[in-house]
C-alpha cells in the first residue's frame, strides 16, 4: 500500500511540472500584464513595479527563477494584493471553498444514494419513474439557472434565507443546496445503473438461494459492487465540484477561492493564478488518490495490484 | 405414501415480448430420499428453469408458473409464502449453479459466503458457524482450508471455487441438493473430482440431490435415475440402465446415438434427425413424429465403417511440419526493466500432419493447445521454433507472401456467436475473401460461389441477406465453415470447433467436416478438450500438457494403450455410461 | 440463457431481407416513447434555431428603448429585456450559438478521439501504453480550470471557444474507443479476418469501425449537452460568446442580474436550455439501450 501510495507521488511530479510550465508561459504569452490596467500611475512607478517582481527579465529566467521558488515551497508574492504572498491568499480563501465543496457532497450523497437504490429495488414502478425524471432534471437544470431561482423563491419572495454571502450557517444553505443537488442527481443515476447491474449477477441469485432476507440481499451482497460506479465516479465530481464552485461563489458572491482564481485571472495577477491552478492540480491529484484507496477496499481484486 | 419430492404437471412459461415460451410445459417427476436422479437435455429443454422452479428462484416477470404443484416433504412450494420458501432456501434445499466464477460474491470473502447459510438459518454464533463452514470446506477437498478461507474468489482455480460452492449448499446439510450443471464449465478430470465428492457426500450425509446436466455420461456416471428433457417437455424417464440399454423415446435413442464415444462405431455419427421429426404447431408446441427406418439408417452408418478404412493412407504426404515451436509472452506485473516471469504458453512442441488426414490435439483448459494452432498459422508470432508448409518455412516469409499462405491455412472458432462480424450480411461475409484473394472474376461469379458453398454447408442460399445474429449456434458454424472454404484452403484449423454445441448439434457439424474433408482432400488440425470428440475424427491424436507434448500416436494406439500417466489420467475420467453398462 | 435458446430459432422467419443490427436498434430506439419523444423536440429545437431570424419579427440585436423590461404578450412573445430587444429572438439567437459550439465541439473531440483511440487500440503494446500514458497526464490536469485560464487570458474568441472545449472532451472518447477496439480485437471475427489475409486498412474501417460506433454514438449524444453546459458556465463567468451576440448561457447570466424586475429574462432561456438538455440526455439513454447488445439478446 505504502509503495502504491509512493508510486502514485512519483507520477504527479511531471504532471505537476507539466501544469505549472504550460499555465506560466500561457499567462505570459497572453496579451496585457499585470500593471496594465491601471492607467494613472506613471511609467516610472510601473517600471519599478514591474522590475520588483522581476518581469524585466527575459522570460526564461523568470521561469527557472519561478520553478526555482516552486521546489522550495515559495508560490511567491502575488501581484495585485500588495504585501500578500499567495500561499496566505489561497489559505484564507480556500477553507471558504472547502466547507461549501463538503456541504455539496455530503447533501449530494444524502440525497443521491438513497434516491439510486430505491429507484434500482423498484425498478419500471412509478418510485423508479418519479425519482429518474427528477434526477434527469436536476442534471439538465445547471446551478446558474437553479442558483438564481432559489434565490429568487427563497430570499426574494419568501424572504427565508439570505441572497449572498458567507458568514453564518444560514448563509450556507442555498449554496451548498444549489451544487449538492446537481451532484445528487447525478449520483442517484451512477447508483440506480449500479445496483441494478449487480442485482443482475449470478452472485445475487447465489445469495437469494442461501436464503438470505431482501435486506441482508442488498445490504451484505449488492451495495458493494452497486456503489463501485459511485466511487470511481468520485474523482472527477470533485474536479467538477471545484469548477462548479467558481460558479457558485459568483452567484452568492462567496469569497472562495474560485472568485479569487478569476479575478486574478482578470487581473493578469501571474503569481496568483499558478499557485492556484497548482494548488487546485495538487488537490485533484490527493483526492484521486484517496478515491483509488477507497475503490482498493471495497474491491479486492484491485487490492492487489 | 407421499414422495419426498414430487413435481406435479409443472408449467412454467416465460412471457417475453416475441411472445410466449412454454420453457417447462407439464413436466412430472419424483425424487426418494437419498435418491440422485438427473435431468438431461440439451440446452432450451428446460431442465435449468425445472430445478429453478423448485426454489422459486426464476426472475418474474419474465417467468410465470402457470400451474402444476411442487410438493416437498408434504407441502407445496408454488403455495408457500416468500416468507417460509426463504426459511428452507438453503437450509432444506440447497443449490449448486453452473459458473463458479460469476456465482460467488467478488467483494465477501470465502469463509464470509460458506458460513452465510448457518448465520442466516441457525441459531449459533459466529465462531461455530465459522469452524463448520472450514470442516466442510475440508470435506469436499479443499486443503489448508482454515488458512485459505479469508481469501476471495478471483484467488480461487474454477475448481476449487465449485467445491467452495458445493461446501456453501452442504454447510447447513439439506434434506436434497440441487446441482445444475455443477461441472460443465469444469476440466474432465476436475469434473471427475467433483462428481467423487458428490457421490461420497451423498452417503455421508443421505441426501437427495437433483442433477442437472446435458452430459449423458456424466449423469451415467452419478445418477440413480434420469429424467430425459425436450423442448420443455419429459420425452422419458427410467433407471439409468434401461434408458442406456433400451430407449423407447425416438429422441432419446438419438441422442444417445449422436454423441461420439471411445469405442464409436461410425464413421458418420448418426443425428437426431435420423430418428424422429418435428413440426412447428400454431400454438408453439411441437409435435414429434418418430422414423420408422431408424434401425435401417443406423445400419447404414455401420456399414459405411467396414468399406472405409481403405489402404494406402500410409503413403501421403507430409503437408504441415511443426518443430519446436516455442510461445512465450511477457508476464504481468513487475516493474519495468525488472526480470519479468516469462508465460510458456508452448513450450518447444514438434508435430507433423500428413496431407488429407487429421490430428487431434487435445489438452485441458490452459495447456497452451489453442495457442499453438494459432501460432501454427502465424497468426501469433512463434518466439521460437519453425512450421513448415508444403516444404516451405513461414518463418521468414514476408507479409504480402504470407498471404499467399493465409489462402491455403484456414481456422474455424470455437464460438460461432463471435466469429461473424454482427454488421455484415451472410453474403457480405462470404464475398469480401474472394473480393480480397481476387477469386472469382465479377459480382456475379463470386454471388454463384457463395450459393453453392452455403449449399455444400447444409444453408439454403435464400439466407444470403440475413445477418448473423438470426443464426442459430449450428448454423453459423456452418456458415465460418463455409467463409473459410472461401478461400478453397488445403489445411484447417478447427479450434474447439464443436464445444460450445449440443450434442445433436455437434453430430451434424462433425459429420459436415469429415465429408468436406473426403471431398475436398482436406487437412485438419482439430483442437480439443473433448477425448471421445478427438478420437472420432482424428487420424493421429497429440496430447498437450502445461505447454509439451506428453504423447503423439495414432488415434488407436493412444486410446488403446496410453503410455503416458496423464493421458490415462485423462482417458479415464471421462464419464462413460459403458463402464456401467458392461 | 435459456429463454433464448428455448425460442425455436431453428425456424427463421419468411422474410427474405434480413434486419441489420442499425434496423433493430432504431426499432427498439422507436419503441422507447421517452427518447421518440426527445428526438422530435429536439429537431424542432434545431429547426426554430436555425430558422429563427426568418420567424421573429424583430433582430436580435434591435434595441427599443421606448420598451424596456416590457413583459411577454402579444407584441413580443417573451418579452423584451433591459434594452428594450426582443427577447423571443434574443433566445432563438443564442440557441444557435449554443447548438452550434455543442456540435462543433463534439465533431472535434469525435474525429481526434476516435482517430487516436482505435489507433491507440490497435497498434496495442508500447505504442499503445505511450499513448494512453499520454492521455492519463492529460486527464489530470484540471482542464476546465485551463479552458477558463484560456478565455480570460486570450479574450473571447468563438474559434477557440470550441477549439478548447473539445480539446477536453476528446480524451473520454479516445479511451472509449481505445477500450472498445481493443476488446473486438480480441474478437474471433477480427481473428478470422486476419486469418484470412486481410489487410489492416480493410479489418479497421470494415471490421472494427462499424462494431465500435456504438457506444461512440451514445458517448457523442451525451457529449453535446455537457459542451454546452460547459459554454454555458463559460457565458456565465462572463467568458463566453461577445454581446451583442449571445448564447443561452449569457442570456441566462444577464437574466440572472436582472430578475428582480424581469423574471422571464431568466425564465425563457433556462428552460430552452434546460429542456434541450433534458432532450439529449434521455435520447443518448435512449440511444444507450437501444444499441446495448445485451439489450439485443433480450
Amino acid at each position: 500500500m505504502i509503495k502504491f501510495i509512493l508510486l502514485r507521488i512519483l507520477q504527479a511530479i511531471p504532471t505537476l511540472f507539466i501544469i505549472a510550465t504550460l499555465t506560466f508561459f500561457m499567462t505570459r504569452l497572453a496579451p496585457g500584464g499585470p500593471f496594465d490596467a491601471e492607467k494613472n500611475i506613471p511609467e516610472e512607478i510601473k517600471e519599478k513595479l514591474e522590475s520588483h517582481f522581476g518581469l524585466e527579465k527575459p522570460l526564461h529566467t523568470q521561469y527557472f527563477l519561478y520553478l526555482g521558488n516552486l521546489l522550495r515551497g515559495d508560490l511567491g508574492p502575488s501581484f495585485k494584493y500588495m504585501g500578500w504572498e499567495v500561499s496566505e491568499l489561497i489559505a484564507k480563501a480556500f477553507p471558504v471553498s472547502a466547507q461549501l465543496g463538503l456541504f455539496s457532497l455530503l447533501i449530494a450523497l444524502a440525497l443521491g444514494l438513497p434516491a439510486g437504490v430505491v429507484a434500482a429495488l423498484r425498478k419500471n414502478s412509478a418510485y423508479d419513474y418519479c425519482l429518474m425524471i427528477t434526477a434527469m432534471l436536476g442534471i439538465c437544470l445547471p446551478t446558474f439557472v437553479l442558483g438564481p431561482l432559489l434565490i429568487l423563491f427563497f430570499s426574494s419572495w419568501l424572504g427565508w434565507l439570505p441572497p449572498l454571502g458567507w458568514y453564518s450557517f444560514a448563509d450556507m444553505v442555498l449554496p451548498s443546496l444549489t451544487l449538492g443537488l446537481f451532484y445528487g442527481a447525478y449520483i442517484a443515476r451512477l447508483t440506480r445503473a449500479g445496483m441494478l447491474d449487480t442485482l443482475n449477477q449470478d452472485y445475487i441469485r447465489t445469495a437469494r438461494a442461501k436464503g438470505a432476507p431482501p435486506v441482508r440481499v442488498v445490504l451484505r451482497h449488492a451495495i458493494k459492487g452497486g456503489l463501485l460506479p459511485v466511487v470511481t465516479f468520485l474523482g472527477p465530481a470533485f474536479a467538477g465540484l471545484i469548477s462548479g464552485s467558481f460558479i457558485i461563489e459568483s452567484i452568492f458572491f462567496i469569497p472562495g477561492l474560485g472568485r479569487f482564481f478569476v479575478t486574478a485571472a482578470f487581473n493578469r495577477d501571474y503569481t496568483m493564478v499558478l499557485g492556484t491552478v497548482l494548488f487546485y492540480a495538487c488537490l485533484i491529484i490527493i483526492l484521486n488518490l484517496l478515491v483509488d484507496m477507497i475503490q482498493a477496499s471495497i474491491d479486492p481484486k484491485t487490492r492487489n495490484r | 405414501m407421499m414422495k419426498f419430492l414430487e413435481i406435479n404437471k409443472l408449467k412454467t412459461f416465460f412471457h417475453t415480448r416475441s411472445g410466449t415460451v412454454r420453457a417447462v410445459d407439464e413436466v412430472s417427476f419424483s425424487l426418494d430420499k437419498g435418491e440422485i436422479v438427473g435431468i438431461v437435455g440439451e440446452s432450451g429443454s428446460g431442465k435449468s428453469v425445472t430445478c429453478h422452479s423448485i426454489l422459486g428462484l426464476l426472475p418474474q416477470p419474465p417467468a410465470r408458473i402457470e400451474g402444476g404443484q411442487i410438493r416437498f416433504q408434504e407441502e407445496n412450494l408454488l403455495s408457500l409464502p416468500e416468507g417460509s420458501l426463504r426459511s428452507l432456501r438453503g437450509k432444506k434445499i440447497s443449490i449448486v449453479f453452473q459458473d463458479p466464477m460469476s456465482c460467488l460474491n467478488p467483494f465477501m470473502t470465502i469463509l464470509d459466503q460458506v458460513a452465510e447459510p448457518l448465520i442466516i438459518h441457525e441459531n449459533i454464533s459466529r465462531e461455530e458457524a465459522e469452524r463448520q463452514a472450514i470442516e466442510m470446506m475440508e470435506k469436499v477437498g479443499i486443503r489448508d482450508a482454515a488458512t485459505r478461507a479469508g481469501s476471495y474468489p478471483h484467488e480461487f482455480s474454477g475448481g476449487m471455487r465449485q467445491r467452495v460452492m458445493i461446501a456453501m449448499a452442504l454447510v447447513t446439510k439439506p434434506d436434497l441438493l440441487l446441482a445444475d450443471e455443477p461441472t460443465t464449465a469444469l476440466d474432465v478430470t476436475v469434473q471427475a473430482k467433483i462428481l467423487e465428492i458428490l457421490k461420497s457426500l451423498r452417503k455421508e450425509l443421505g441426501i437427495s440431490v437433483l442433477f442437472i446436466t446435458h452430459d449423458l455420461g456424466v449423469v451415467a456416471e452419478i445418477a440413480d435415475r434420469i429424467v430425459v428433457m425436450y423442448r420443455g417437455k419429459i420425452v422419458e424417464q427410467g433407471k439409468v440402465e434401461d434408458i442406456f440399454r433400451k430407449p423407447k423415446h425416438p429422441y432419446v435413442k438419438g441422442l444417445l446415438a449422436c454423441r461420439p464415444t471411445l469405442d464409436c462405431k461410425y464413421h458418420t455419427l448418426p443425428t437426431v434427425d435420423d430418428f424422429l421429426e418435428t413440426k412447428l404447431k400454431d400454438d408453439g408446441t411441437i409435435e414429434i413424429y418418430e422414423h420408422t427406418d431408424a434401425d435401417h439408417r443406423l445400419r447404414q452408418l455401420k456399414a459405411v465403417n467396414l468399406s472405409e478404412s481403405g489402404p494406402g493412407s500410409e503413403t501421403k504426404k507430409t503437408l504441415v511440419k511443426v518443430s519446436d515451436l516455442k510461445v512465450y509472452f511477457p508476464g504481468l506485473g513487475g516493474f519495468p526493466g525488472g526480470a519479468k516471469e516469462q508465460v510458456r504458453a508452448v513450450d518447444g512442441i514438434s508435430l507433423s500432419v500428413k496431407k488429407g488426414k487429421t490430428v487431434g490435439l487435445v489438452g485441458e483448459s490452459g495447456c497452451g493447445k489453442t495457442t499453438a494452432g494459432r501460432a501454427i498459422l502465424h497468426l501469433i508470432k512463434p518466439t521460437a521454433g519453425t512450421v513448415v508448409y508444403d516444404g516451405k518455412s513461414l518463418g521468414g516469409l514476408s507479409r504480402e507472401t504470407l498471404v499467399e499462405y493465409r489462402k491455403k491455412m484456414q481456422i474455424i472458432f470455437q464460438d460461432p456467436y463471435a466469429s461473424l462480424n454482427p454488421r455484415l450480411t451472410i453474403e457480405q461475409a462470404l464475398t469480401e475473401p474472394m473480393v480480397v484473394h481476387q477469386i472469382g472474376k465479377n459480382y456475379n461469379q463470386r454471388r454463384e460461389r457463395v450459393v453453392s458453398l452455403l449449399e455444400e454447408v447444409g444453408l439454403s442460399s435464400q439466407l444470403l441477406l440475413r445477418y448473423p445474429h438470426e443464426f442459430s449456434g449450428g448454423q453459423r458454424q456452418r456458415i465460418c465453415v463455409a467463409r473459410a472454404l472461401a478461400v478453397e484452403p488445403e489445411f484447417i484449423v478447427c479450434d474447439e470447433c464443436v464445444s460450445a454445441m449440443d450434442v445433436s448439434v455437434q453430430a451434424q457439424v462433425l459429420n459436415l467436416l469429415r465429408d468436406l474433408q473426403k471431398k475436398r482432400q482436406l487437412t485438419y488440425l482439430f483442437i480439443s478438450h473433448d477425448l471421445s470428440v478427438v478420437k472420432f475424427i482424428s487420424d493421429d491424436v497429440v496430447v498437450m500438457q502445461a505447454g509439451k507434448i506428453v504423447e503423439s500416436g495414432t488415434a488407436q494406439e493412444v486410446y488403446a494403450n496410453p503410455k503416458d500417466d496423464y493421458t490415462r489420467d485423462l482417458i479415464s475420467a471421462i464419464p462413460s455410461p459403458y463402464n456401467l453398462v458392461k | 440463457m435459456s429463454i433464448e435458446s428455448a425460442k425455436s430459432k431453428d425456424f427463421i422467419s419468411e422474410n427474405p431481407d434480413g434486419s441489420s443490427l442499425w434496423k433493430d436498434a432504431w426499432i427498439r430506439l422507436r419503441a422507447n416513447r421517452l427518447a421518440t419523444i426527445s428526438l422530435y423536440f429536439f429537431i424542432f429545437i434545431s429547426l426554430l434555431t436555425l430558422l429563427g431570424p426568418e420567424i421573429a419579427t424583430s433582430s436580435y440585436e434591435d434595441q427599443n428603448l421606448n420598451r424596456t423590461f416590457a413583459p411577454p404578450g402579444a407584441e413580443s412573445l417573451f418579452g423584451t429585456d433591459n434594452l428594450g430587444r426582443d427577447l423571443f429572438a434574443r433566445v432563438l439567437h443564442g440557441g444557435r450559438i449554443s447548438l452550434a459550439v455543442g456540435f462543433l465541439a463534439t465533431s472535434v473531440s469525435l474525429i481526434i478521439g476516435v482517430a487516436y483511440g482505435m489507433t491507440s487500440g490497435y497498434l496495442g503494446g508500447k505504442m499503445d501504453a505511450l499513448m494512453m500514458r499520454f492521455v492519463d497526464i492529460l486527464y489530470s490536469l484540471p482542464f476546465t480550470i485551463f479552458v477558463i485560464l484560456l478565455m480570460v487570458l486570450f479574450g473571447r474568441n468563438f474559434i477557440l471557444l470550441f477549439v478548447a472545449i473539445g480539446a477536453v472532451e476528446w480524451l473520454t472518447m479516445a479511451r472509449i474507443t481505445r477500450a472498445q477496439t481493443l476488446s473486438l480485437k480480441q474478437a474471433e471475427f477480427i481473428e478470422a479476418a486476419r486469418a484470412l489475409g486481410y489487410s489492416h486498412p480493410r479489418v479497421l474501417f470494415r471490421h472494427i469501425l462499424p462494431n465500435l460506433l456504438g457506444p461512440v454514438i451514445v458517448y457523442a449524444t451525451l457529449t453535446v449537452p455537457a459542451v454546452m453546459l460547459l459554454e454555458a458556465v463559460l457565458s456565465f463567468l462572463g467568458l463566453g460568446v461577445q454581446a451583442p451576440m449571445s448564447s443561452w448561457g449569457s442570456l441566462i447570466k444577464e437574466g440572472s442580474e436582472k430578475m428582480d424586475i424581469a423574471p422571464w429574462l431568466i425564465f425563457f432561456p433556462g428552460v430552452f436550455f434546460s429542456l434541450t438538455l433534458l432532450a439529449l440526455n434521455f435520447l443518448g439513454d435512449g440511444l444507450r439501450d437501444a444499441l446495448d447488445p445485451r439489450a439485443a439478446k433480450e
